[in-house]
């Protein structure tokens, strides 16, 4: 079972319980879309998946308008970089709905995110930073299989829109056993390796580069904590002041560009909320303040690895 | 054309007119915070739009310049009065104000500032209802303006709804200019219903000045897509008898327009074309006058003595969903 199957596996079981689920996205009906995260599904539930014509604007639009009428639609994006057209529907129509109106939202915008490598400024980019920003929105960010499935089908039972960041690099890459899991409920973060020295909190994709990172300073003799913020809104600070309070030190790493952004939310409320906590000055490590580079050199030295996190820890445990 | 749905337009026309006189000297007091913007010019257009459409079963996402259609569409005229004056008992409880208001669940999705983008809303509100077993003899319509034609959201929503053959409507009200911009500025095409067989969907053009044009147009329009012919656009030629917003003068407006055939007062045709066909009289007019000139009062009046909003009662959230508060 791969990250993408579980994506699949997800929409199928929604589309086979509730009525009120239909999914729409450029080429996903015949053709199984991009990534084939809705292969099969037309055939199966006849009249429930529908191709777009490539109008991201009115993609939304369509879907504010069903939710309304009390359905629950799934939009694939193709890639999360051509969100930026829908920008204006994600944000102003959908966010400002439930405030404005009280009338909610529930649509659920899937967004094929972050590089691989060829994929180039236009087929890579990490937006949950620039969604996070908007009020009304909620942003998920799985980093497991078992995460893909069972968060998905939380995004789709929640009244409010949410964008869903599903990783194009763990698509197949990420296998697991079985889809069982802790099944944590939305806006949790989990402890993915414990430690002591210093926490790293990751989401996404990030998560398995902490990781590899921890593993190789654990030849050394530190402890890494990995945490999972699986959510980047809402935000889990409780997880994230639990772990620092352990280890005194962070460190918040992130695929999306460096201005702004998750990791920079996490250091502010992290140093507010938990200054007392901190032994050293808090970290962030991001992707390089360019477009997302094409070829597969730049892009490996674009985003962070586990190279650059182990340095920006042994940086960090030497202060 | 059926006296009585003439009569019903012109009571809609009529009521928009009084309120929306009320409204402007409202914010020239200084009673009204924020923008307030008038369909002065485009009443007939609108109410004949609103009356065409059946509450409870059909789709309006009114624009700015449609207070004469929601009127008509059975928006009471305090929700209009409470979004502006700011009483937490209107529909936007004071988080939205002046003609950004809706009732969403009753066919009347809440417009937001970006012209074009409700055009899908509505597309996916008829979509819904198709999935759902539930279109039958339904109509969706919104109205734009000449400017919103240039947006990407027009043309996305409006592609979409011809490719899903969707009963919808859209009337687009050319009034000559997007806030100062000129229609030589906006788009090149001699008439903007060009644009209609383009996307593959029914086009017309009508004079938006003259009552009788419109009863017949736009309810041919609307009974076309109500019998499943799909999209239906209608370009409504007129001239803005306002400023953008009350905050504008428009002396951008050449004279020679205001006095030419489209700067010619809907309601005064209107009038004219009711009591020239008989359809009704001046006294009765005149009386229509005085019953909307006191139903506006007090629609005001009760507003103005409701409360406003209390910033410390506030939920301050933007989610339906309430998740721990320490997130």
């Amino acid at each position: 079972m791969t990250y993408i199957d579980a994506i699949r596996e997800a929409q199928e079981k929604l589309l086979g319980e509730d009525d009120r689920v239909f999914i729409y996205g450029q080429d996903i009906a015949t053709f199984g879309g991009a990534f084939k995260a809705t292969k099969g599904l037309a055939e199966a539930f006849p009249n429930r998946v529908f191709d777009a014509p490539i109008s991201e604007d009115a993609m939304i639009g369509l879907a504010v308008g069903a939710a309304i009428e009390g359905m629950r639609p799934i939009i694939e994006m193709q890639f999360a970089d051509f969100s930026s057209i829908a920008f204006n529907q994600i944000v102003n129509q959908a966010a400002t709905h439930f405030y404005r109106t009280g009338v909610p939202i529930p649509i659920t915008v899937r967004l094929p995110s972050g590089g691989t490598p060829g994929s180039g400024p236009f087929h890579s980019q990490s937006m949950e930073g620039i969604y996070a920003q908007y009020p009304g929105l909620v942003v998920l960010t799985p980093a497991t299989v078992s995460d893909a499935y069972h968060m998905l089908l939380d995004a789709v039972a929640l009244d409010d829109p949410v964008i869903y960041c599903e990783h194009k690099f763990l698509y197949r890459w990420l296998k697991a056993k079985s889809i069982n899991g802790d099944h944590l409920p939305i806006g949790q973060a989990r402890i993915s390796r414990p430690g002591k020295h210093a926490t790293v909190v990751a989401y996404s994709a990030m998560v398995h580069e902490a990781v590899r990172a921890a593993d190789r300073l654990q030849q050394d003799g530190w402890e890494i904590e990995v945490v999972d913020l699986r959510s980047v809104k809402p935000l889990d600070l409780d997880t994230v002041l639990a772990s620092v309070a352990r280890t005194g030190r962070l460190l918040a790493v992130g695929e999306a560009f460096p201005w702004g952004g998750v990791t920079a939310e996490v250091i502010a409320r992290v140093t507010a909320e938990g200054f007392h906590l901190l032994d050293a000055p808090p970290q962030r490590l991001n992707a390089r303040d360019t477009p997302v580079p094409y070829h597969p050199k730049l892009w490996a030295a674009h985003r962070p690895t586990p190279e650059s996190i182990c340095d920006a820890l042994r940086r960090l445990l030497s202060f | 054309m059926n006296p009585d749905f003439l009569r019903k337009v012109f009571h809609s026309m009529l009521r928009a007119r009084i309120l929306e006189n009320k409204l402007s000297s409202l914010y020239k007091a200084g009673k009204i915070v924020g923008g307030v913007y008038l369909g002065r010019g485009q009443e007939a257009v609108s109410a004949t739009l609103g009356t065409a459409l059946v509450q409870g079963k059909d789709v309006f996402a009114a624009l700015i310049r449609d207070q004469a259609g929601r009127t008509a569409f059975g928006e009471p005229l305090i929700d209009c009065t409470r979004t502006y004056l700011g009483s937490v008992e209107g529909p936007m409880r004071g988080r939205d104000g002046n003609i950004h208001r809706g009732r969403p669940l009753m066919g009347m999705p809440a417009m937001i500032s970006h012209l074009g983008a409700q055009v899908p809303v509505v597309a996916g509100m008829l979509f819904a209802k198709r999935l759902k077993g539930r279109l039958d003899g339904v109509v969706g319509a919104t109205c734009i303006g000449d400017g919103a034609t240039s947006t990407g959201a027009f043309h996305e929503g409006l592609n979409l709804a011809a490719i899903e053959k969707l009963p919808m409507v859209v009337v687009v009200a050319n009034n000559q200019f997007a806030y100062s911009t000129p229609n030589n500025r906006q788009f090149a095409c001699a008439d903007l219903v060009e644009r209609a067989r383009g996307y593959g969907i029914g086009g017309f053009s009508v004079d938006g000045t003259d009552l009788l044009a419109c009863a017949s147009v736009i309810c041919e329009a609307v009974r076309r897509a109500r019998d499943g012919a799909g999209p239906q656009m209608v370009v409504a030629h007129l001239l803005r008898l306002s400023g953008h917003g009350e905050h504008d003068d428009g002396s951008y407006v050449p004279t020679a327009l205001k006095g030419g055939h489209y700067g010619r007062d809907c309601v005064e045709v209107a009038i004219r074309q009711l009591v020239g066909q008989g359809y009704a009289d001046v006294d009765e007019i005149l009386a229509w006058q005085e019953e909307f000139a006191d139903e506006v009062q007090r629609a005001v009046a009760q507003a103005q003595q409701e409360s406003s909003p209390d910033p410390y009662e506030e939920s301050w959230t933007a989610l339906s969903t309430t998740f721990p508060s320490h997130l």
